[in-house]
């Protein structure tokens, strides 16, 4: 353990959350370590203008709103590691982050993993991905030109995303388990008045038929049982998310859905490892949400590590 | 250092398919998250496959004949060409070492 390198606090994801945790530690003059196992930016990274930051008026992009969240922390000294976290573990009061690239240790950590796509877990989804199956509409939205695609899901990524997707394709079936969206009201307005889009309630998608492409999709209606099909070029999945926590069971305490459980100052049953952003039991999913928790995360850590 | 050269339509007879060596083509936009994910991982990967594997980057806004031609519905996408043909056809973002595995088994077969 002797060549370890040692941090006042080590940030685990480099999505909005720990971008503005890093900001705060590194300008409270704490050391700071950020990991990110991919590239920084989170989820946020697919949503091509982000209308709900305060201060953007006009809107931002995902990918420049986290950019200079990044280029803020790294002003204030927080250095950035690009590997994976793939375990936690506490060694009295030191937090030892394990990376394929060797360990970390830190006084505090923030545990801002974020959240992954969920996939619809029919026959036929692993067969066309990337054949006409995307979980990216803003990514994939222009190889459907003058085409008709689909969207399952009904929360704000899924009428984001048929909003997107009206820009390319012909027609939008917005598919939906359940009898109303739960996407903000603006949004859902959008999506209901809009023409291109179509939705279909109380559906699930049971198969994604197609040869070398998506042809079809095999519905049911959950209410009546009744099964239909429709032709599409291309299926967008948008069910949800889950809080990437597999390498932290048994060391923080999770909810059902594996969330991170936190008390008010965003800390876990560990003290001085904290929890921020979509990870977190409660999360509002949202980036002014990850925002503040990566702030309220930082000064807690701060505070925690002067004792 | 190596870096990614661009490709186009126009050129990618030349410089893909008549290329002595493989060739990895990373077809991606600038409107598309996962593609600049990817791009630093390609671009440390043309350099630590130096002088073995080509690696090439291509528009699909601009070349959109060639992502279709490929079967392109989904970036990022990586195609690894051999001879002429593509042998190797990754969707999505992949960690580091997933992508060398791909490179290594490629260049092998």
């Amino acid at each position: 353990m002797a060549d370890a390198k040692k941090y006042d606090v080590i940030i685990i994801g480099g999505g909005p959350a720990g971008l503005s945790a890093g900001i705060y530690t590194a300008r409270a003059r704490l050391s700071t370590l950020l990991i990110e196992k991919a590239a920084v930016g989170g989820q946020i990274i697919n949503t091509s203008q982000v209308e709900n930051y305060p201060g953007y008026a006009e809107g931002i992009g995902g990918i420049e709103l986290t950019q200079a969240m990044h280029q803020q922390a790294e002003k204030f000294g927080a250095e950035t590691l690009y590997d994976e976290v793939v375990g936690l573990e506490i060694n009295g009061k030191d937090k030892v982050v394990k990376t394929p690239q060797g360990d970390f240790v830190a006084k505090a950590v923030i545990i801002t993993g974020g959240a992954e796509r969920q996939k619809l877990n029919v026959p036929g989804e692993d067969t066309f991905s990337g054949k006409g199956v995307s979980y990216c509409a803003t990514c994939d939205g222009a190889f459907f030109r003058d085409k008709a695609v689909a969207i399952v899901g009904g929360g704000n990524a899924a009428a984001v995303e048929a909003l997107e997707l009206t820009k390319f394709a012909t027609k939008v079936t917005l598919i939906h388990r359940r009898h109303e969206l739960r996407a903000t009201k603006i949004v859902q307005e959008k999506v209901l008045t809009d023409k291109k889009i179509n939705v279909l309630w109380n559906t699930v998608v049971l198969e994604i038929i197609g040869e070398k492409l998506v042809k079809q999709l095999k519905l049911r209606n959950v209410v009546t049982n009744e099964e239909s099909t429709i032709d599409v070029s291309g299926v967008f999945v948008a069910v949800g998310s889950q809080p990437a926590t597999g390498y932290l069971k048994g060391l923080v305490t999770l909810d059902a859905v594996g969330a991170i459980v936190t008390n008010e100052k965003l800390e876990t049953n560990v003290p001085g490892i904290y929890a921020a952003g979509d990870i977190r039991s409660g999360s509002i999913r949202q980036v002014v949400g990850a925002a503040g928790d990566g702030a309220v995360a930082a000064i807690n850590a701060g505070k925690y590590i002067s004792g | 250092m190596s870096k990614p050269t661009e490709v186009n339509e126009a050129k990618f007879d030349e410089m893909v398919l008549k290329a002595k060596t493989p060739v990895l083509v990373d077809f991606w936009a600038p409107w598309c998250g996962p593609c600049r994910m990817v791009a630093p991982i390609v671009d440390e990967l043309s350099d630590e496959y130096d002088g073995k594997v080509s690696f090439m980057k291509l528009n699909v806004d601009d070349n959109a004949g060639i992502a279709s031609k490929y079967g392109v519905m989904s970036i990022p996408t990586l195609i690894i060409f051999k001879d002429g043909q593509p042998v190797s056809n990754l969707v999505g973002f992949r960690p580091k070492p997933e992508l060398k595995k791909s490179i290594d088994t490629a260049l092998a077969g």
